[in-house]
């Protein structure tokens, strides 16, 4: 076991230290740019998207670019834009909320990271490799079955490398907020965030799978002749239907629950009082998670499952109205009484609930069964789902990264440059979102690439168009901030709002082994409890002693690399068999990978006393 | 936001919103504008929620705003501390009651009336002469097949005013979605053995839009149709009209007798029927001449025909038609010459005299 612990300057030493890094903070920062990056690409095919439909009949881009653009917008949005930026949060916050020194599986912690990374851009590669999937993020069959190209070949293998990583991620936070906790951090004392991140994991364990089984059930039919989804050989399409809603449901879930946390968090913070009904909270999170399960088929009320179906689906998508209201009503009497601290975090969250209630109206409207008769598969649809996704997870984001920018960089974002980025993105969504609604009403369907002149859609786009070129300009304000903050990196303290949970009781950036002695948590808000009953600082929960840290590891990068050129080998051999050899040699990569993680002794290595005591004089 | 300012203003809001929802649209699309059975079922529906929705609204927002202005940090007050609420068991209660009685209201009538549309058997009384039509959604048009009356077409769908037509619907393809917003709601049609049924209504005579709901592919947004509803007694003469059609009859101009033959040379036969012919793998041309729109959404021309015909590909693409007859993309499938003459025949197609205009 080796002891010595040495920093190496560099580019290529910092590269590579990023590549093999187990380090959940560091993680963090990959997770950010991947997802940043993502983000922007699935921003870019949004624009075109709009700007296709700035007027009817519009030939700016052609009807199968259109279909390819709204596919990997979609796609793109959810799992690779809105799901590793949720891990950036996860990986930034848990395990500084709980007290721990790391999570519970640093290696599986990077591995799923790099799935998720190789997962998108396999993805990606389809746009240069022949066009990119196009039937719809949803892929129905038998149009995903039957659509030609290698499109949606990407898609599935795209994905199924991607959800790899993200299920792996969600059982790793799932065992680190079980067992990771410090000492008094009991169920009812962790903070909101790391209670939904608890609830998503769970989500995660459960949800991916069916999307797993879905994916493989639809390589096998496009790669390898099958026809699970083929009704004239004796299959059936509606079992996709069901598979990916059974995923698809929870997924919406698993994106808002954690920013539901983030949100508490932020308003007890920036309202100086402690959460109004926290077990409330918690139960209604609970609650909500497990209601997500019960109403995948609401996705499906025109397929023709029939009345009884469709009533049982629509009264079970109504109860989750009740705990979501429970949540809405605690955070507006958490602020009431409070000292209100209107930060650009607070700005966020506070846009962010009269936003996110819209979209629960439109979500109750949505379940009722008949009624969807009208909205399903409108731009209504398309109007409520991106009230919640923009509303709650999109807001949530710019408010959580804004909020952990200092823990995770040592830098604070400019305040003034956020509320200059904040204006213009949410007008511009009302703007863009809200007419949407009337769009589906007045009887435009979604995934239209066209729509016809005089049927009274033309003012209805314009207008939503208009509004997508103001969340535009928001999101570019919102990079240029965060780029002048890089360059100035002016630091500050380790708790620059005045917060009350632990990841904020250490420096920032935190050192790479969070804590120098385990917290003692003495409360619901532990630093709080701390600062209005002690001195300010957390007890430690040990006396100060060798820190154990697991090593770097390339591996992980290897064992996804290998997946990822596999993945190629399985597309093509479609086209010509050789390409098995590409499949069969990604393979042996990620197999010899394994081989060699587990036969290698890892006992990573001891930071010594000395050293911490070191280490502490010079902060 | 306080006091009388605040409730005109939330009453102004909600005021100006009935009047947006009550009339936006063009009333033959708009599902805001009910022109039938199911379409009214489903917009008191919609109201009712948008009620209860403005309720729960306007408290959340007057509790919103509030505390928004209240309560804000003051000035020179930074080091106050605020009471630490643990929480309070009657208001949450509250919170928590209330909208599930709400939601009881709004569920009540939702279950009743997605029974009430799922009710496809035709009343006892009248179970003899009720009108069923076999509806197959393809890429990217519309087949109709009047159940025992030996009537086929496509695209423009002719229904009788005052009572229920029931549809029996499946898709020859990928799925698609049967959706007449300003009549009913939307259906999907399943392609294999997954039949679904709906009824259409039309309260009053009019050519109402159908779109295809479902993405379907390529030319998904181009998928329109129409559905006519006539009065009864028209919608019987149709009905003869097309039975009686004559398959044989020799067109009156010669160029449009010369366009017969080449629809028989080029082997547009081979797809498209002309008169009743289940077998038909294209749309059905029985009275194209009187179609309400070219492929759904081209004005009926014989400029827009010749324009189709040449250039398929170009006005719906990823459609079945494409290099069905010898073209590439870059040449010219039919000479202008035969384009013309093949419009003349097909446009002089008219065996009913109820149009498209008898339904205004």
């Amino acid at each position: 076991m080796s002891t010595a612990y040495a920093q190496k300057n560099g580019f290529f030493a910092g590269l590579w230290d990023y590549l093999t890094t187990v380090d959940h903070k560091k993680i963090a920062i990959l997770y950010l740019i991947a997802g940043g990056f993502f983000f922007l690409v699935g921003g870019i095919e949004a624009m075109l998207i709009r700007i296709q439909l700035i007027q009817p009949d519009n030939e700016f881009v052609s009807a199968g670019l259109y279909n390819q653009l709204l596919t990997m917008h979609g796609t793109t949005m959810i799992f690779l834009a809105a799901m590793p930026l949720i891990f950036t949060l996860m990986n930034i916050a848990v395990p500084l909320q709980i007290g721990a020194r790391d999570v519970a599986f640093p290696f599986l912690n990077s591995l799923g990271f790099w799935l998720f990374f190789f997962g998108g851009v396999l993805l990606n590669c389809s746009w240069f490799m022949g066009g990119a999937p196009d039937a719809g993020w949803t892929a129905y069959a038998p149009l995903s079955t039957t659509s030609p190209g290698h499109g949606v070949d990407f898609y599935v293998m795209g994905l199924q490398i991607s959800g790899a990583g993200t299920l792996i991620g969600g059982i790793n936070f799932l065992v680190t907020i079980i067992n990771m906790r410090a000492p008094g951090m009991t169920y009812m004392r962790m903070p909101l965030f790391t209670w939904s991140s608890l609830v998503t994991s769970v989500l995660i364990l459960f949800a991916f799978p069916a999307l797993t089984v879905g994916l493989f059930l639809m390589m096998f039919d496009r790669l390898f002749g099958a026809n699970f989804f083929d009704p004239s050989m004796g299959g059936n399409h509606v079992i996709w239907e069901h598979l990916f809603w059974i995923f698809g449901h929870p997924e919406v879930y698993i994106l808002v629950l954690p920013l539901f946390g983030l949100f508490s968090d932020i308003i007890s913070t920036f309202s100086k009082k402690r959460l109004f009904g926290y077990s409330a909270m918690v139960f209604a999170t609970v609650l909500i998670g497990f209601l997500g399960f019960m109403v995948w088929a609401h996705h499906m009320f025109t397929t023709g499952l029939g009345p009884v179906a469709n009533s049982i689906f629509a009264i079970a998508t109504m109860a989750i109205a009740v705990p979501t209201g429970i949540k809405i009503f605690n955070w507006l009497f958490t602020m009431w009484g409070g000292s209100i601290r209107m930060t650009v975090p607070m700005l966020w969250t506070v846009a962010f609930i009269p936003s996110f209630t819209l979209g629960g109206f439109g979500g109750v409207m949505l379940a009722a069964a008949a009624a969807d008769y009208q909205y399903h598969d409108t731009y209504f649809v398309v109007a409520h789902f991106h009230y919640v996704i923009v509303g709650g997870v999109v807001f949530g984001l710019f408010a959580g990264l804004t909020y952990w920018w200092p823990k995770m960089f040592g830098t604070m974002l400019n305040e003034k440059m956020g509320k200059l980025a904040f204006w213009p993105f949410f007008v511009g969504f009302h703007l863009t979102f809200f007419i949407q609604h009337f769009l589906g009403l007045m009887g435009m369907p979604r995934r239209y690439w066209k729509f016809q002149p005089d049927q009274g859609l033309e003012i209805g786009n314009l207008v939503s168009t208009l509004g997508a070129f103001l969340m535009a300009i928001g999101t570019i304000i919102f990079l240029i901030n965060v780029v002048m903050t890089t360059m100035k990196g002016e630091k500050v303290s380790g708790d620059p709002w005045d917060a009350r949970t632990l990841e904020w009781s250490i420096p920032s950036p935190p050192p790479f082994y969070n804590f120098t002695q385990t917290p003692l948590v003495r409360g619901l808000d532990a630093l709080w409890v701390e600062k209005r009953h002690g001195n300010g600082k957390m007890t430690p929960a040990e006396p100060l002693g060798d820190i154990h840290m697991p090593n770097n590891s390339f591996i992980p990068f290897m064992m996804s690399l290998g997946l990822f050129i596999a993945g190629f080998g399985f597309i093509y051999q479609v086209d010509d068999s050789s390409f098995l050899i590409l499949a069969i040699a990604g393979m042996a990569i990620t197999l010899l990978s394994m081989f060699v993680r587990s036969v290698k002794d890892d006992l990573g290595y001891h930071i010594h006393k000395e050293d911490l005591e070191k280490g502490a004089g010079s902060e | 936001m306080k006091g009388w300012m605040g409730k005109s203003r939330i009453l102004l809001l909600f005021s100006s919103l009935m009047l947006f929802l009550a009339g936006c649209g063009d009333p033959q699309l708009s599902a805001l504008q009910p022109k039938g059975e199911g379409a009214d079922v489903i917009y008191d529906l919609m109201m009712l929620s948008v009620i209860i929705m403005v309720f729960v609204g306007v408290v959340v927002m007057a509790i919103y705003f509030f505390v928004l202005i209240r309560f804000r940090q003051k000035k020179d007050h930074e080091d106050y501390i605020p009471k630490q609420v643990e929480g309070n068991k009657f208001l949450e209660l509250l919170w928590t009651v209330v909208p599930i009685i709400l939601l009881v209201v709004l569920a009540v009538p939702t279950v009743q009336k997605t029974f009430m549309l799922a009710d496809t058997t035709p009343a006892e009384d009248k179970k003899e002469d009720a009108i069923t039509i076999e509806v197959t959604g393809k890429q990217y048009w519309w087949h109709y097949n009047y159940k025992g009356q030996e009537v086929q077409t496509s695209q423009d769908l002719y229904i009788p005013t005052g009572e229920r037509v029931y549809l029996k619907l499946t898709a020859g393809d990928v799925i698609h979605s049967f959706w007449v917003p300003s009549v009913s709601g939307k259906m999907d049609t399943n392609p294999g053995k997954n039949e679904n049924e709906m009824f259409l209504h039309a309260y009053e005579e009019g050519v109402y839009y159908g779109k295809c709901a479902e993405f379907c592919g390529p030319s998904h947004s181009l998928m329109d149709f129409k559905v006519i509803a006539v009065s009864p007694e028209e919608f019987d003469q149709w009905a003869e009209d097309m039975k009686n059609v004559n398959t044989d009859a020799t067109p009156e101009s010669q160029s449009a007798q010369e366009g017969k033959e080449l629809f028989k040379n080029k082997n547009c036969i081979a797809c498209h029927a002309i008169g009743s012919s289940p077998a038909a793998v294209g749309p059905n041309l029985t009275a194209f001449g009187d179609r309400v729109q070219i492929a759904g959404i081209l004005d009926n021309n014989k400029e827009n025909l010749i324009q189709w015909l040449q250039h398929p590909e170009e006005v719906k693409p990823g459609n079945k038609m494409t290099g069905k007859y010898g073209n590439t993309e870059a040449e010219v499938p039919l000479t202008d010459d035969e384009a013309s003459k093949i419009a003349d025949y097909l446009l002089q197609l008219k065996p009913s005299e109820i149009t498209p205009e008898d339904a205004q």
